[in-house]
């Protein structure tokens, strides 16, 4: 992406951010609260335009093409770009298989999977989510019967379901326990090779161990962006520093 | 021996102080107490009154009217004066036609309005609408009778069901749509954007998800409507008009049971009367079952989720 601006109203919340994700491996953003990582990362799938009085600026190339393009739609930019939030959000008045077909039913007629087909992608999203043995005797169970780990889980099915190229995670274990933690992040090692993932979190342990490359955000700007082991062991900022130490607000 | 005496001094003071805290503060204890009873205790009084015109009407009625009550009073039409027997089939099945034409006409409108309201809940129509549909909530239903007179029965110089189901409509139709956007908003933001960012399009995650989600919600609050408007007379008497006759037209005047009830109470004539309690009877039995079926409905809202 180049050159990014995104505001609330007229409170610019991204100031400038230019990076390049690697397809193929982990992208992690860090930083404090309210730095504008979560903004950041909602701008790459136009998540932000949904909030009133949000706009953004400058471009998101993705695929070679500008996702605010004049001719490209939003939801076309969605359904190629997945998102998974900070608390799940399963749709409470559908089944588990449901909601994991949730975003193959909405296709245009013409790239709607048969119901064979969607089945068979709905096992295969919960078998790389590793929920397939803990819920496949119960999939017309209601989702919000699961725990709250595997609900998350349940999430990111959904989102893997209708093969995205980019799967955004926006602090998604920031509501789980050590152990549904533990899942989501070994979820996130073995999908690299399918799926880029780009995750927003201010847990920096977890962003050393799952990610491949991390960009340290600072009030709105891009402090360094570096792979992962340069980052946390010899950064170049001194800001950076600081706060990879912990000697940092 | 100065200091001495000094502090002899301070400590007599603040033992006669640590006295009078004690004896005040258990003197404020014992009265807080008391007032703290005497304020359960008028709670309480009120609670029951509030209870008791129910019981009483309940128990009024079931003396005055289960007498009347048999398999005759459903399924017979009302005899001439004079005339033993006979029952208020006429009134029941029109008192559901009527509903019927009152929900077909008002439930679109008011949880798509409802709907509306919750999505737009900032834009200036937005609030002129719910500040209106508040106004139309509290209008005597009298009024919204010689509405329906106006525009559905004078310039067809005839009573009819349409005219009494569409003043019903108008009464509905407000309830509806608050209750409606009252449970679109208890339905968390966080939902809308998986929603959106699955790839929905607007409109399709307002009716699939949010809509969908609120549905329990909503669908207690139709109930509670329709047991509203289902024991209503006013708006009847120029629209619906009555009739002693089987009809289920709805461009005819049809019978409805407040309105029989109403007519057969004023009658001169004692089995009139009993009929007439049999039917506020059967009206108040109608109206407990539906809004027990809304307590269901309610109820099966605890699987929405914690957030």
């Amino acid at each position: 992406m180049d050159g990014l601006d995104a505001y609330f109203g007229a409170a610019r919340v991204v100031r400038d951010v230019s990076f390049k994700v690697q397809s193929g491996q982990v992208t992690a953003i860090i930083g404090p609260s309210g730095c504008g990582k979560s903004t950041l990362l909602r701008c790459l799938n136009r998540m932000h335009e949904t909030v009133p009085g949000a706009r953004v600026e400058g471009e998101v190339r993705f695929q070679g093409k500008d996702i605010y393009g004049p001719s490209v739609s939003a939801i076309g930019v969605r359904r190629h770009i997945g998102m998974v939030f900070q608390r799940p959000t399963p749709f409470p008045t559908m089944s588990i298989r449901d909601n994991v077909s949730a975003g193959l039913k909405i296709l245009p007629r013409s790239e709607r999977p048969s119901r064979r087909e969607t089945e068979e992608m709905v096992e295969r999203a919960l078998r790389r989510t590793a929920l397939w043995d803990e819920v496949h005797d119960r999939l017309g169970a209601n989702a919000t019967a699961l725990s709250g780990g595997q609900q998350q889980r349940l999430c990111v099915a959904r989102a893997l379901a209708t093969s995205p190229t980019i799967l955004l995670l926006d602090e998604p274990t920031a509501s789980l326990d050590p152990i549904s933690t533990q899942r989501i992040e070994e979820l996130v090692y073995e999908l690299r090779a399918e799926v880029t993932i780009i995750i927003v979190t201010h847990n920096m342990q977890q962003a050393a161990r799952i990610s491949d490359r991390t960009a340290f955000m600072l009030s709105g700007e891009l402090v360094e962006y570096a792979p992962t082991n340069v980052l946390f062991t010899t950064p170049r900022d001194p800001r950076t520093d600081a706060y990879v130490t912990g000697r940092f607000g | 021996m100065t200091t001495q005496s000094f502090t002899t001094q301070r400590r007599a003071a603040w033992r006669s102080y640590r006295e009078q805290l004690a004896k005040s503060t258990a003197r404020t204890l014992s009265r807080r107490r008391l007032v703290s009873q005497i304020m359960i205790a008028l709670t309480f009084v009120a609670a029951l009154v509030a209870v008791l015109p129910l019981t009483l009407i309940t128990w009024h009625l079931l003396r005055q009217g289960a007498s009347s009550i048999n398999r005759d009073f459903f399924l017979h039409m009302p005899k001439p004066t004079g005339d033993a027997g006979g029952g208020m089939a006429n009134a029941i099945v029109g008192t559901g036609v009527l509903v019927l034409i009152a929900s077909v006409v008002g439930l679109p409108v008011g949880i798509f309005a409802g709907l509306y309201l919750a999505e737009q809940r900032g834009a200036r129509l937005a609030t002129g609408v719910r500040f209106l549909s508040d106004v139309l909530n509290g209008l005597p239903s009298i009024v919204l009778g010689i509405f329906a007179w106006g525009l559905l029965v004078r310039p067809f110089k005839h009573f009819s069901a349409l005219a009494g189901g569409m003043a019903l409509a108008a009464m509905m139709i407000p309830l509806v749509t608050r209750t409606t956007e009252e449970m679109i908003r208890l339905v968390p933001v966080s939902m809308r954007e998986a929603a959106l960012a699955l790839g929905y399009t607007k409109w399709r995650t307002s009716l699939g998800i949010v809509l969908r989600t609120a549905m329990p919600g909503i669908v207690t609050g139709v109930l509670l409507a329709v047991a509203r408007i289902a024991g209503e007379t006013a708006p009847l008497i120029f629209t619906a008009f009555g009739n002693n006759f089987w009809s289920v037209s709805p461009f005819k005047p049809i019978a409805a049971l407040p309105m029989q009830i109403y007519y057969y109470a004023t009658s001169p004539y004692d089995d009139w009367h009993a009929q007439a309690w049999a039917g506020a009877l059967v009206l108040l039995g109608l109206v407990l079952v539906i809004s027990v079926a809304a307590r269901f409905a309610t109820r099966s809202r605890a699987g929405l989720g914690s957030d």
